[in-house]
């Protein structure tokens, strides 16, 4: 199928492209213009962002093991319905993904399935239990992506500083999820005023910190490429900046919650505000808009992480942390980032595209002839109001009911084929 | 008046809404001083008392706040039920509704899971303690005894002492006298005060000398031991030394100030026994209150508007 893409605003971080122009899809890759045939799609899209496919590079897709709370096929369709082409699915299945054949697994199902790109992320050490490392360079060439113990971070610095230089040997960044143990407790949301109040134990800043000061000075040490998960905190944010400025190897995301949220979303022990790292202090939050504005953090990812109903409709102490981010996040980037001059649109197009790409060594983030054809379009000013019901992806735990977003996704298309077009868009097809 | 369904903590009430259930609880404990301790007013009324944790007086009190109001009554522990059989809260609340249940009284470990319950059933659920979060009707409790004592609320210097971290009881107390016209004062451990705790409106102090200086009424916490093994402070013998009532501690406060504790008491680690027995103490006139604000807690949730008339 061949595709025009007409009248859009191009935005083409690659190339640091912003224009209005049309663009051309054939065989699966970016063409050079040509004239349409009876097998062309002509879209026209004047007044929407014409992007590169956006990448979200911290979802878990909950395969093999919890397919009741999703599957790589509806965690897919949720990143199609999101606007993301491409999603790196974190390792905490069962069993974890710490060997060659769990990695091809995810492969094979993801093929299946056909709905978006699927970048497997290793386990570091066997079973994510920080003892022994797992088998990278086998992982690797299985086509992990990177390397992360996500939620369970690798306790032991030693270790950690091996799995550092022998991630630098394969040239694989490691993902690290910042919570040093013995700080966080068995806390459950941001330690301050409101979990005072709630009763609930708190997660103090540091319990991220701590961590994240670790492993930056053993990547400087080991020359590891480290990318720091879901940073919470102002105070991450000041180290990664600071790092960056010696030249260390370390990138940062941040999650559409954690820029968007406080501790008083929890507000009457809401289970779905119930995440990890937790929604912080309204100076972190504003710390981490003004890391994204000046890069110190590089990328947005939204830790997609569904739960069940009934997982969530229990005790706050006993609800599993993590929220579902797939199918707000273009909405809650454009109304919390955009609209408001935080981020231009080609910087958040930017850090949804091409600097994941560029972090997890995959193609993506470019609208160059010959580029593969994995293209969003966004409508900036469309508006809708966060309904879980209509969610692709088996479930629905999100803090966002009922909020007002503007600025959607309305077309997705992946190696040059339609994976999602909403209804009513007012994109015209012909 | 209280329109609430059900009662879940002292934060979310006005200061109208207190008054109006310490009024309730007047001729209630009028009733419990009669040499017939009962009246018709709830029959037909079921009320459930639903414990995951050990008590002897708030359970006890509530049930017998039920029974002198001739409401059946009926105890679930959590230990006893098929809660051990792994049934969540949500699908217990919702057998014992079944079952018939008009109120529910809570006590469980973890904060917030009366709201769950109340989100969960029609009946009126009443929070008994949900971990560090609320304990409602002992702070009632606090604040009836003390308007009994001092004729009234605000303006007083109210001091609670100790484990303010995992108190529901500082908590509540904290909620209900600020909103009162109180002043209260906490006083603690760095290691055992919470975050953010001066904004909550109460004043924070480390050293008890100061927090007594001129107090109408001290609040004593009892101190567990398991928070020594968790690392929170050094131990019994040096807390007592810093944050133990003793008869020096209390010449620092008002020559009439009350001395409290919801109980169970540590003699000798918090509070010493000569002080525990003496005139100061209102402690167990602190259990009979609990009885007659339960018992106006009941009859406002399963339908009583107006003010109780004890004679009716």
């Amino acid at each position: 199928m061949k595709l025009i893409i007409k009248n859009g605003r191009i935005l083409d971080p690659a190339a640091g492209r912003d224009e209005t122009a049309d663009l051309y899809v054939d065989h699966g890759v970016i063409s050079a213009p040509f004239q349409p045939d009876q097998d062309t799609k002509i879209i026209d899209a004047a007044g929407r962002l014409v992007t590169p496919g956006l990448i979200d590079m911290h979802v878990h897709l909950r395969e093999p093991g919890f397919e009741y709370k999703e599957t790589i096929a509806t965690g897919t369709a949720a990143a199609a319905r999101g606007g993301f082409t491409g999603v790196a699915c974190m390792p905490n299945t069962e069993p974890v993904t710490d060997n060659r054949v769990a990695v091809e697994y995810i492969n094979k199902r993801a093929a299946e399935a056909g709905l978006a790109h699927v970048y497997p992320i290793g386990a570091i050490t066997r079973g994510s239990l920080g003892k022994e490392l797992a088998e990278l360079a086998d992982m690797r060439e299985a086509g992990a992506a990177a390397f992360s113990d996500d939620g369970r971070p690798v306790p032991d610095a030693g270790l950690m500083r091996r799995a550092m230089q022998y991630c630098g040997m394969l040239d694989a960044v490691i993902i690290s999820h910042c919570e040093d143990k013995s700080l966080a407790g068995d806390g459950v949301m941001h330690e301050g005023a409101y979990a005072t109040t709630l009763g609930l134990k708190g997660i103090p800043a540091s319990a991220e910190e701590a961590m994240v000061a670790r492993d930056i000075i053993l990547a400087a040490e080991t020359k590891c490429p480290l990318h720091i998960a879901h940073v919470s905190t102002a105070g991450s944010v000041s180290l990664v900046r600071e790092a960056k400025k010696r030249g260390v190897r370390v990138t940062a995301e941040a999650t559409p919650h954690h820029f968007t949220l406080t501790d008083r979303a929890v507000g009457d022990f809401d289970t779905n505000a119930k995440v990890n790292p937790p929604l912080r202090g309204e100076a972190d939050v504003q710390a981490i808009r003004e890391g994204l504005a000046d890069g110190a953090i590089d990328v947005i990812a939204t830790d997609h992480a569904p739960h069940s109903f009934d997982e969530k409709n229990v005790e706050f102490d006993l609800a599993p942390f993590g929220l579902v981010g797939l199918e707000t996040a273009v909405g809650l980037v454009w109304t919390e980032l955009v609209h408001t001059g935080v981020l231009t649109p080609l910087q958040a197009v930017q850090k949804l595209s091409l600097n994941p790409a560029r972090i997890l060594g995959v193609t993506g983030g470019a609208l160059a002839v010959g580029a593969p054809a994995d293209i969003t379009v966004i409508d900036p000013l469309l508006e809708e109001t966060v309904n879980p019901a209509a969610f692709a992806g088996k479930s629905k735990n999100t803090p966002f009911t009922g909020r007002r977003l503007k600025g959607l996704p309305v077309l997705t298309v992946v190696a040059g084929e339609i994976k999602y077009e909403r209804q009513n868009s007012g994109v015209r097809s012909q | 008046m209280y329109k609430h369904k059900d009662l879940l903590g002292i934060r979310v009430l006005s200061a109208e809404e207190i008054s109006f259930l310490l009024d309730t609880a007047v001729p209630m404990k009028e009733i419990i001083k009669r040499q017939i301790k009962k009246v018709p007013t709830l029959r037909g009324k079921t009320v459930v008392t639903l414990f995951y944790e050990n008590s002897t007086r708030t359970r006890g009190s509530f049930e017998l706040a039920a029974k002198y109001l001739s409401a059946d009554s009926i105890n679930v522990s959590g230990a006893s039920s098929s809660v051990t059989k792994g049934e969540s809260l949500y699908d217990t609340g919702r057998t014992l509704q079944s079952l018939g249940a008009d109120v529910i009284v809570l006590r469980h470990p973890m904060p917030g899971a009366p709201r769950l319950l109340a989100r969960s059933v029609q009946a009126a659920v009443i929070n008994a303690g949900d971990g560090a979060h609320e304990h409602p009707t002992q702070a009632l409790l606090d604040m009836f005894t003390v308007r009994e004592k001092k004729g009234g609320l605000a303006g007083l210097r109210v001091a609670i002492v100790g484990d303010i971290l995992h108190s529901r009881v500082a908590r509540s107390n904290i909620w209900g006298f600020t909103k009162m016209g109180a002043e209260v004062r906490v006083c603690g451990p760095a290691t055992l005060l919470p975050a953010g705790l001066e904004e909550t409106g109460a004043r924070v102090f480390h050293q008890m000398d100061r927090a007594l200086e001129g107090a109408d009424v001290i609040i004593m916490l009892r101190i567990q031991k398991e928070r020594q093994q968790q690392g929170l402070f050094p131990g019994l013998r040096e807390y007592s030394r810093l944050y133990g009532l003793s008869s020096r501690r209390l010449s620092l406060a008002a020559g009439d100030a009350l001395v409290m504790h919801p109980g169970p008491m540590n003699r000798g680690v918090e509070i010493t026994a000569d002080i525990a027995d003496s005139n100061r103490a209102v402690i167990e006139e602190q259990v009979t209150n609990g009885v007659a604000v339960r018992m106006a807690l009941l009859y406002l949730l399963t339908g009583g508007g107006a003010h109780f008339e004890a004679n009716h």
